[in-house]
């Protein structure tokens, strides 16, 4: 990765607010113009029959890849300037004395805004242990801040709708609040290693909030480079793999597998989702074009759900300050919401 | 006498923390700076210095950066004291 390449050393404040102004109609632009662009695109190739499977699968592909990288750009970008605003330590600070169910709630809020990798689950988690955020409300933290990002969320509106997009943010936050409220109702602090309760921890550094804007926008620069450079491998092999399935799977193949009649399919999506460990940019186009294929909504958010929100390497990490007990009424909790979602949609819809 | 200056990076295999330590080597190694460098991947260790987020940037063990791989000059102020 090259990190060198928006490290333009002392930037003039100009320059900063020029850019996102002069980048935007730009992308407004493309926006606009990409459907009739690609439809143009696909008509003028030779072989490309109207309506044949190949087609509509090129189609697929060719508008989606762009969509999708320009709505993750742009919403990167201003995730970016909003996080710059909450910072670990002050999510810290709020929740700090809060009572449980309130700070459940706030917890689970807080995870959506605040920016977290699961790489600093351990330091995060032992810096709210600290500062006497109760353990709960400390995991609803944990369950929210990776199940519902701005990648998901993208990913949901290009691809779904806002419909979806929102019912997904509505039911992770529901499952994030009570899994949290839960675990705390268990007392399970027995299970959190001992020497995590032993640490003095240093003061440590305060972070310079009072952050001038045109900073903040650097830091939404800076998100884009970070994250849209990570994933949008991931966003074009899963789109290129939901073409595959739009354009040659037959209609309603899935409805036997993952339909609503089928009432297992909940359970082994969410079995077969938890160990599967992948980005939301990855696993969102292809969830996407089997619910196309006749795969139920309730079955689908239970596997997207426990892809993104439960991972592997997250509960490895988290090992390494929990005792297994508490690993298991972890992964088993939010697991069982999962699940409870999962049906409640399929009975739904 | 001169007191060699002790640089360390706080974190455990996030991408970032290889990008930090990385770039602090680099840096140490072209202008040639007389300084130790350290990577501390033990979580009682790094808790030690407060911090929440990967990578910490501890320079003489003051805390400079967290979650952030500074920018190469701010780095090279850092590291030279």
């Amino acid at each position: 990765m090259n990190t060198r390449a928006w490290s333009f050393a002392p930037v003039s404040e100009k320059r900063t607010y020029a850019l996102p102004l002069l980048l935007l109609p730009v992308w407004v632009v493309i926006y606009v113009f990409l459907q009739p662009a690609v439809d143009a695109v696909v008509h003028s190739l030779p072989g490309m029959m109207p309506g044949s499977m190949l087609t509509e699968a090129v189609r697929f592909f060719l508008y989606e890849v762009p969509k999708v990288l320009l709505l993750l750009t742009l919403i990167v970008f201003l995730v970016g300037i909003v996080r710059s605003y909450f910072s670990p330590e002050r999510t810290r600070r709020i929740l700090g004395k809060r009572s449980t169910f309130t700070g459940n709630i706030l917890a689970s809020l807080l995870g959506v805004v605040t920016p977290f990798c699961s790489c600093s689950a351990v330091p995060l988690f032992i810096g709210f242990v600290e500062a006497g955020v109760p353990l709960g409300v400390t995991f609803s933290f944990l369950i929210a801040a990776p199940m519902i990002n701005e990648i998901a969320l993208v990913l949901l509106f290009g691809l779904f709708g806002w419909k979806t997009a929102l019912l997904y943010a509505g039911t992770g936050l529901l499952i994030a609040i009570t899994a949290g409220y839960v675990i705390g109702r268990l007392k399970v602090e027995r299970f959190v290693e001992d020497w995590v309760y032993a640490i003095r921890p240093g003061s440590g550094m305060v972070p310079d909030e009072a952050m001038p804007f045109a900073q903040r926008i650097e830091h939404g620069f800076e998100s884009v480079r970070d994250i849209v450079g990570k994933v949008w491998l991931y966003v074009v092999v899963g789109i290129a793999v939901g073409a595959g399935i739009h354009g040659f799977v037959p209609e309603n193949f899935m409805a036997s597998i993952m339909g609503k009649s089928a009432w297992w399919s909940v359970p082994i999506s969410v079995l077969i989702g938890v160990p599967l460990y992948s980005n939301a940019a990855g696993i969102i186009p292809i969830v996407q074009a089997l619910l196309e294929k006749g795969a139920s909504l309730g079955t689908v958010l239970a596997f997207m759900m426990s892809v993104i929100g439960l991972s592997f390497p997250e509960t490895i990490i988290l090992k390494k300050v929990l005792k297994l007990p508490l690993i298991f009424i972890f992964v088993g909790v939010v697991a069982t919401g999962i699940l409870i979602v999962g049906y409640v949609f399929n009975f739904i819809y | 006498m001169e007191t060699r200056i002790k640089v360390q990076v706080l974190g455990v295999g996030c991408s970032k923390c290889k990008t930090l330590e990385e770039r602090v080597r680099q840096l140490v190694a072209t202008h040639q700076l007389n300084v130790d460098i350290e990577k501390v991947s033990d979580f009682k260790e790094i808790m030690k210095y407060g911090i929440m987020t990967t990578p910490g940037l501890v320079v003489n063990g003051v805390v400079k950066s967290v979650g952030i791989v500074p920018k190469d000059s701010q780095l090279l102020q850092w590291i030279k004291g």
